[in-house]
């Protein structure tokens, strides 16, 4: 009896695999793209959550764009779970949508996700986020640093090309930190008036924006402008120079976050590089489209920013 | 068996059934309503999803045969989770890691024990707080980030196939099932942890030892949620420091659509696999007929209160 259940368990072993059911290498590709046998195509769109206006405003313009393109969009909504992202991509895969357009809840739990699908013929895209370790078909996000640059010509413009600045960094790292900061530093370099007198790491947060913006206006009294590389910690140095009565001081923050738009609005941040969801999602759909008519897509798409004043809202 | 059927075998048997036969109708009805529902690769998809609930559920089931009931099973996947990726990362081998993992478990759950038997704490009370601090420490075990592993034969066990068809997670569920549906029916143990639901002071007077059962209780229960965790940590590739949120409230919701009563001592582990696969089939079914995840959460919670209301007897 023992022999038996060690030779069951011992064949058990020897055919584990990595390979599923219908993934094998030989597996016919007929169905290319995946896609159902008739009807208008479907494309899934698995977000992250939908608990972030960020996210739900890319939904509505991946909506809007379906409609245009007439293709029907299927939703699902992982809630910011790695694990139910994974099972509700499975279900698209199920589903036989031609094409997923992915925002990762993170960037290192989908890629066994993204290798599933490209095993059932399915392309990938990815919005806002990339996966590490899986291929995609394109990958769309925001032009992080044509935002910065954005953000050095409007203070550029504004001190008259003459000023010294602070720069407060996201998390070290972080693509957006690098690019943002990349697209920024690199403008303010051509202009020899302008000068960043102090750099210092906040990490995206509002409360180490505020604390890291009071101890570099200690530190560098002669302060024009401050750049920050998200809103929240641009809402943070506005705190600081609140407390420190500096109200000539520039503020400009990245994303344009409800938060942000509204500091602009009212005055106390100069402006804001906002990001358009919207039109993330709309490409999305876009080029989930050029694939099913099997037209050739960009590797990476770029999606333009927008500075937001109070001027120009 | 008694020969004759009384009142509440009867009463038993048709909340027995309830939950096979809301099955059975879920079924037939996704079957109908979406083309994708029906085929091998999609129910055998959908049993790998539902895998992770099922063992944490299974656990579940002694604690509320016995009960109690135990809140701490999410935060205690994350915490095991994230110490066998921790320790694969510091090259300690599989096997090490996922006993290291297993063995956390076990004692978190014993801990449990100890506060609900000689701490006389009521387990939602002792559970919530665990919950709380065990959530803490993984959080500063993390440091808040995912840990990686690249493992490749620890990344089998949450994406591989036996024989190239039956996904390894929905094995070892069948295993675990197996091994417990013995223990509940086939041992002393699994009849006094009914006996301690049924009525804790008369199983007392009877001879029962009533703190020692508790700590194996919740000591199953913490083992089957490390399981858990070890299965989702290896299917994301990594841990997950906030990993396995509000997955306590799914696994009570399985053994509860299972038909074992939340006071205790009625109740059944097959009845909590029908339980988590409806949840499964749910989840899955309306994420094919491309139903928003607003509702999805509605029709849950629907599902769950009809079931609540059938327990009241």
């Amino acid at each position: 009896m023992r022999k038996l259940a060690l030779i069951v368990a011992a064949s058990l072993l020897a055919a584990c695999s990595q390979q599923g059911p219908g993934e094998s290498s030989t597996a016919s590709s007929s169905t290319a793209g995946g896609a159902p046998a008739s009807g208008t195509p479907t494309i899934g769109l698995a977000l992250s959550t939908q608990d972030n206006p960020f996210f739900v405003e890319l939904k509505d313009g991946a909506q809007k764009a379906a409609k245009d393109a007439n293709v029907s969009l299927v939703v699902v909504d992982a809630q910011n779970d790695p694990a139910r992202q994974i099972s509700s991509v499975e279900d698209l895969i199920q589903k036989r949508v031609s094409v997923i357009l992915l925002n990762p809840t993170d960037s290192s739990a989908l890629a066994g996700a993204v290798q599933s699908a490209n095993r059932a013929n399915i392309p990938v895209i990815t919005l806002d986020r990339a996966v590490d370790g899986a291929d995609v078909a394109s990958h769309i996000a925001s032009d992080n640093i044509a935002g910065g640059k954005m953000a050095a010509d409007f203070l550029a413009s504004k001190l008259n090309g003459k000023g010294n600045i602070i720069e407060l960094q996201g998390v070290a790292g972080t693509s957006a930190a690098r690019d943002r900061g990349k697209g920024f530093d690199d403008q303010i370099a051509k202009t020899p008036g302008l000068k960043i007198v102090a750099q210092q790491p906040a990490n995206f947060d509002r409360a180490q924006g505020m604390s890291v913006s009071e101890n570099l206006l200690q530190a560098n009294s002669n302060v024009q402008a401050v750049f920050a590389q998200n809103d929240e910690m641009a809402l943070g140095a506005v705190r600081a120079l609140d407390g420190a009565k500096r109200g000539n001081v520039l503020i400009v923050g990245f994303d344009g976050t409800p938060a942000g738009k509204d500091a602009v609005q009212s005055g106390s941040m100069a402006a804001t590089v906002a990001q358009q969801p919207g039109d993330i999602g709309r490409l999305g759909v876009e080029t989930a489209k050029k694939l099913i008519d099997k037209q050739p897509v960009e590797k990476t798409i770029a999606v333009p920013l927008k500075l937001l004043t109070k001027d120009a809202p | 068996m008694t020969a004759r059927l009384t009142w509440s075998d009867a009463a038993t048997l048709i909340q027995r059934l309830g939950s096979v036969i809301g099955l059975a109708l879920l079924f037939i009805a996704l079957s109908i309503m979406s083309p994708d529902f029906l085929s091998a690769g999609n129910l055998l998809t959908v049993l790998r999803q539902v895998s992770i609930n099922a063992l944490i559920a299974f656990g579940m089931t002694f604690v509320i045969l016995a009960g109690g009931i135990d809140l701490s099973v999410g935060a205690i996947l994350a915490l095991s989770g994230a110490i066998g990726a921790g320790l694969m990362a510091a090259g300690y081998s599989m096997w090490l890691a996922v006993a290291a993992a297993l063995g956390l478990g076990a004692l978190l759950g014993v801990v449990n024990g100890v506060l609900v038997s000689w701490g006389r704490v009521a387990p939602f009370i002792a559970t919530l707080g665990t919950m709380t601090l065990i959530r803490g420490l993984t959080l500063v075990y993390t440091d808040g980030r995912p840990i990686s592993v690249t493992n490749n034969a620890f990344a089998l066990l949450g994406d591989g196939y036996v024989a190239h068809l039956i996904p390894i997670p929905v094995v070892l569920m069948f295993v675990v099932f197996a091994v417990f549906a013995f223990l509940l029916r086939g041992t002393v143990f699994g009849r006094h942890v009914i006996a301690i639901g049924g009525n804790e002071e008369a199983s007392r007077l009877s001879g029962v030892r009533i703190a020692p059962m508790k700590l194996a209780i919740y000591g199953v229960s913490g083992l089957a949620s490390a399981f858990a965790g070890i299965v989702l940590t290896s299917r994301l590739h990594s841990a997950q420091a906030t990993a396995g949120a509000g997955y306590e409230l799914d696994a009570i919701a399985a053994v509860v659509l299972g038909g074992t009563s939340l006071s205790g001592g009625r109740g059944w582990l097959f009845g909590t696999l029908i339980g988590a696969l409806l949840i499964g089939f749910l989840n899955n079914g309306l994420n094919l007929l491309g139903v928003s995840s607003f509702y999805q959460l509605v029709v849950k919670g629907i599902v769950i209160l009809i079931a609540v209301l059938l327990d009241r007897r």
